[in-house]
């Protein structure tokens, strides 16, 4: 096990963990006002201190952690769930006029950055975890149908492709059986990559009021709480922040410990 | 070449078009009449009749759609609802603020990240590298509206060598405006020169192990010569994809980063117009956001044909 | 005096020992060939003559290049060798040349590095040297990119690369390997040229004995990194000493008895089969272009009948086997297997399908890497209307493991536990396991090294014997085709130029371009027969 894979591993589940004992504890409400508590600096009472409204930060980002998985999870599953068997598809029968229409199509989802696909249905249904949700996950079928189809396509030029199309096997069954095994570490990696770029573009989205509303905790939406508060309450920026650097460091730390570990050669793509 | 670029020019136009097709019908979509919106709710209904007539609601959805993507050829937005000015306007202000803010960004981070990428592969390895490559992990996992409030809290309200916000305007002079954009852009780019360092990085160790650069060693070229002379041209290819994507987050992470500093870009025009739910603005800008993201990749293609030859010739 | 001298050159990569007591030596104007299977260091020598060795080597010894040891010599000191007093021409032409710049610009370079001369002479010399390599600029402007240039081409400019400063020593790791036989015969003669015109030493790396025998003043044969024997080519041909000399020769030339072919029953039957590609269009509105890979062929393969099919890359040999396996539709003619098309309705039909199977050239991208050896030679059952199960199927699994010279207990591993010789024996398994009427063999032994090849012909040899087989043995190695096949035919351009009985068309060839074909082939010499008898190692 490398460097990265075990550091990498820590800290992302050191905030699975937070999220998930947020659940039965917190040390204290994360949506109780204590104003005459407020913006306390972080002390043994508040570990990271406490909001405006006296609210208790480490309870919050416990809270905020769990928001910030589900909606990046849930979007790379949208991801997964729709954009690989695009992309095996469109490589089972490369070059024809499917092939063509999921790849145009694709091209297409691409100039529409996840920010812009937010604020179109914002501007449609309003702002809310479940639209950005749809947002980022939108934005992530074309990044699995691309590395999905550029995988496959090399697969189905080996010759243990031809050697299964000769004894009878069918494009389904081939990308079932053949395909789809041989590019599951190469989709594990992305998926985590995707995962921590999900997290960053949540907190993006909270950041400017498209994400989840209040009174649901989100880091972004601590972010722009803080923003008006920096100068004299620097641990309101800080901690949020920090918090969204461990998780998507990890992240990230992970899915190149993993790539190492599984196959050297899969090439990531980072955008 | 002019074939290719041809080929690359129909593709974007129907990119394009369906792009807007796309746009217009998410659109159409949003429930509630932008008349009774903008007249409130006790309006008498032959003054919202007029007022649809006048906003061009009372057409067709197809003629509407026409009518939109024929005034945007001519230059023409359509009014907006709130504000009853001609959106074309609107978004030519406020652009003098975003599109220079994402190619300050775009060059910072090319500046930043070649120069880093290329010493890291040229060091692969070694101390040099694994700073460079350690530095790019933080980048990458650093939100960028986080270290814009960062940048502002130590540069602007405890150093005071910027402002912490606002544009001062290009009619102060150049260098005026230049500067009150340094801190969005520095916030912007940093993180996207640790994406694009990596991708340089990789890019030309890949190339490292091709056979020419071994056939160049052989010639008599040092490694480092090698290195410049037959690895980075070939290394730019793959890296201008990345460019071209990148183009599009800068674009998209300069309406979040306005927020930060207080802008008067285009992101700020979008949010008071989801707010006061003044669509025909939403529309324009996002379609405006599609165009330039297309224009920029449509760019990168032809570029892609400056670098390789093999592009050049085929059709 | 030598002009390249080694003396017990080792090698060590990361503390693995690579090359052990290694010594040879170059005299100007004279070839010699360095030979050995994979695995025996040939190459390594090359690189480490050129100090071009990958990371963590660690060589002792010494490499006297005009009595200066190379080994001694500092980095920036070796940059002015290569190029300069040593060229090198790589084995791949198609990935040795830069894609983004001009050949012209890729010659001149090694003249301007060693700054030999100002730019503009370098580029008339650069142009020199390209019309002595054979590209005249009238064909083959000093402007053109790699990618306009054949592989013999790109060869050509590499050579070019190589010599333009007039190198006293002159380093090919397997110059032809890659190129089709005329080719490589156009290529091994310029070198030939060159050295006799330059007075240059040659050293050449090769795995081909009938190019060295062909080429070499002297030859140097290696194995496992150590130098098994050398000496002067016709006497080292007249007298091998080391017993892996002898073996290496003889599996080279290595000859195999087939049982007498049985019946005249038609069992393949291909007739004016036509199968185009789609060219990218021209312009928008021009028409589509088409490619004919395969021009009216037709031909029948009997039962019991072994038939080979020859040519050079991009013939159509490969677009006929997938032809006929079904994989692809044609466009005019058809293909009938024991009377059934094999292609019915725009679809692969199954019942011809069932009948035939396929043995691929490469014993590395044959196999999922994530099944087990049962799992991956019973695959062909998918294609039965009632596969055999339960013990049945594991009789079945025991039989042919064993048929091809494996044990049963391989059913339960992974490929990856095989060396590239076992992984074509499994190949052959899977391809035997439903009992097709026909095998079609594609390059089947091409990648082999040969003596892992002599054992695979061999095997095969014996299952025509064991189990009656029809193949269609495709390959671009005539020496194999010539003792594994019945009748043989000549591919060219889509269309068969000539076939007949295997023997008659090697003696006496009828159609110029299989004239052409066997001549320029490079063959072993003949010597005592008595050497055949060598039992292989396994």
């Amino acid at each position: 096990m490398s460097r990265n894979l075990i550091l990498g591993t820590a800290l992302s589940s050191l905030v699975l963990l937070a999220a998930l004992i947020s659940f039965v504890w917190t040390p204290y409400d994360h949506a109780a006002l204590n104003i005459p508590d407020k913006l306390q600096a972080p002390d043994t009472r508040h570990w990271f201190g406490t909001d405006h409204f006296g609210r208790d930060m480490f309870s919050m980002i416990m809270v905020g952690a769990r928001t910030s998985i589900a909606v990046a999870l849930v979007a790379v599953g949208i991801g997964m769930a729709l954009g690989v068997p695009l992309g095996l598809t469109a490589a089972a029968h490369k070059g024809s006029w499917l092939d063509e229409v999921i790849m145009r199509g694709n091209d297409l989802v691409f100039a529409f950055p996840s920010l812009v696909i937010a604020i179109l249905i914002t501007a449609v249904f309003g702002a809310g975890a479940l639209n950005a949700i749809i947002a980022i996950g939108i934005f992530n079928i074309p990044v699995f149908a691309r590395i999905t189809r550029g995988a496959a396509l090399t697969l189905w030029e080996r010759e243990f492709i031809l050697a299964a199309r000769v004894s009878g096997k069918g494009a389904a069954r081939i990308s079932a059986e053949h395909i789809l095994p041989n590019v599951a570490n190469l989709l594990i990696v992305q998926g985590t990559i995707q995962f921590s770029l999900g997290i960053l573009a949540e907190a993006g989205l909270s950041y400017v009021g498209l994400g989840a509303q209040p009174p649901t905790p989100s880091w972004g939406r601590m972010l722009a709480d803080a923003q008006t508060m920096v100068s004299f309450a620097p641990h309101l920026a800080l901690i949020p922040g920090l918090a969204i650097i461990v998780t998507v460091l990890g992240l990230n730390l992970l899915g190149d410990g993993l790539r190492d570990w599984l196959d050297p050669r899969i090439r990531v793509a980072r955008a | 070449m002019l074939r290719y670029a041809l080929k690359r020019l129909l593709s974007l136009i129907l990119s394009l078009a369906v792009a807007s097709v796309v746009i217009f019908t998410v659109i159409e979509v949003a429930p509630g009449d932008p008349a009774s919106f903008m007249l409130g709710v006790n309006a008498q209904e032959d003054t919202l009749a007029a007022l649809r007539a006048e906003l061009g609601l009372d057409a067709s959805k197809v003629q509407r759609y026409f009518n939109w993507v024929g005034g945007m050829l001519a230059g023409d937005f359509g009014t907006s609802y709130t504000y009853r000015t001609p959106v074309s306007q609107m978004i030519a202000d406020r652009l003098w603020v975003s599109l220079p803010l994402a190619l300050f960004a775009l060059t910072l981070s090319t500046l930043i990240a070649f120069p880093a990428g290329i010493y890291a592969a040229a060091r692969r390895g070694k101390p040099g590298d694994l700073t460079v490559m350690g530095a790019t992990q933080l980048g990458i996992a650093v939100p960028n509206f986080w270290f814009a409030m960062m940048l502002v809290l130590i540069f602007a309200i405890n150093l005071r060598w910027f402002n912490a916000g606002g544009f001062a305007g290009w009619d102060k002079g150049f260098w005026t405006g230049l500067h009150s954009l340094t801190l969005p852009a520095i916030a912007l780019a940093l993180p996207q020169a640790a994406i694009l360092a990596r991708v340089m990085r990789s890019s030309l160790l890949d190339i490292l192990g091709e056979d020419f650069m071994r056939t160049a060693r052989a010639k008599g070229l040092s490694r480092r010569q090698a290195l410049w002379r037959h690895g980075v041209r070939n290394a730019l290819i793959p890296v201008l994809t990345i460019i071209g994507l990148q183009f599009s987050f800068l674009l998209a992470g300069s309406i979040i980063i306005e927020q930060v500093f207080y802008l008067p870009g285009l992101g700020r025009l979008v949010f008071q117009a989801i707010s006061a739910r003044d669509l025909i603005v939403v529309e324009s800008v996002v379609m405006l956001l599609v165009f330039a993201v297309i224009t920029v990749n449509f760019l990168v293609d032809l570029a892609y044909a400056a670098v390789d030859p093999r592009l050049r010739s085929r059709t | 005096m030598s002009l390249l001298d080694i003396q017990t050159l080792s090698l060590a990569i990361h503390g693995t020992p690579i090359l052990k007591q290694v010594s040879l030596a170059v005299a100007p104007g004279e070839i010699v060939a360095v030979t050995g299977e994979s695995g025996s260091g040939k190459s390594m020598t090359a690189l480490a003559i050129m100090q071009l060795l990958p990371t963590g080597a660690e060589a002792q010894g010494t490499i006297m290049l005009n009595g200066h040891n190379v080994l001694d010599h500092p980095e920036a000191e070796m940059c002015a060798l290569r190029g300069a007093a040593i060229g090198m021409v790589f084995q791949e032409p198609m990935t040795a040349l830069n894609p983004v710049r001009t050949i012209g610009d890729q010659v001149a370079e090694t003249i301007l590095i060693h700054k030999a001369m100002p730019s503009a002479q370098a580029r008339e010399r650069a142009q020199e040297v390209l019309i002595r390599v054979g590209l005249p600029p009238d064909r083959f402007p000093m402007s053109r990119y790699p990618h306009e240039l054949s592989g013999g081409q790109r060869q050509r400019v590499v050579i070019a690369m190589a010599i333009a400063l007039r190198p006293q020593l002159l380093i090919a790791d397997e110059p032809t390997t890659a190129l089709d036989v005329t080719t490589q015969a156009q290529i091994l003669e310029l070198l030939k040229g060159l050295v006799d015109e330059y007075g240059m030493g040659l050293l050449m790396i090769t795995h081909d004995l009938a190019v060295v025998s062909e080429m070499a003043d002297r030859i140097v044969v290696m194995r496992q990194g150590e130098v098994v024997e050398t000496g002067p080519t016709a006497q080292l041909l007249r007298d091998m000493q080391h017993p892996y000399t002898r073996l290496l020769f003889e599996a080279s030339g290595h000859q195999v008895i087939l049982p007498g072919a049985t019946s005249q029953r038609p069992l393949l039957e291909v007739t004016n089969v036509a199968r185009d590609y789609r060219l990218p269009r021209e312009g928008l509105f021009d028409a589509l272009g088409h490619h004919r890979a395969v021009d009216g062929v037709s031909f029948t393969l009997n039962r019991g009948e072994r038939l080979g099919l020859v040519g050079e890359s991009g013939c159509g040999k490969s677009t006929l086997t997938r032809a006929i396996l079904g994989l692809e539709e044609v466009q005019e003619g058809r293909i009938l297997l024991d009377g059934q098309p094999v292609f019915s309705g725009r679809k692969p039909n199954p019942a011809a399908r069932q009948k035939m199977q396929v043995v691929f050239q490469d014993p590395y991208g044959s196999f999922n890497p994530r099944h087990r050896v049962s799992r991956l030679i019973t695959e062909p059952f998918h294609a039965l209307d009632t596969p055999p199960r339960g013990t049945q199927r594991q009789d079945r699994i025991a039989e042919m493991l064993t048929a091809v010279g494996l044990h049963p207990n391989d059913a339960h591993k992974y490929i990856h536990e095989f060396s590239g010789g076992q992984r074509q024996r499994i190949a052959i398994a899977r391809a035997l396991i439903t009992r097709p009427e026909l095998i079609l063999f594609d390059e089947a032994v091409s990648a082999l090294d040969v003596s892992v090849r002599a054992q695979i012909l061999d095997l095969l040899a014996e299952l025509c014997a064991a189990y009656d087989l029809t193949y269609l043995f495709i390959s671009h190695d005539l020496s194999v085709v010539r003792t594994i096949t019945d009748r043989v035919m000549v591919m060219r351009s889509g269309r068969i130029v000539e076939q007949g009985e295997t023997e008659r068309v090697f003696t006496n060839p009828q159609h110029p371009y299989t004239q052409n074909l066997i001549a320029a082939a490079p063959r072993l010499p003949e010597f005592g027969k008595g050497a055949a008898q060598v039992n292989y190692p396994c």
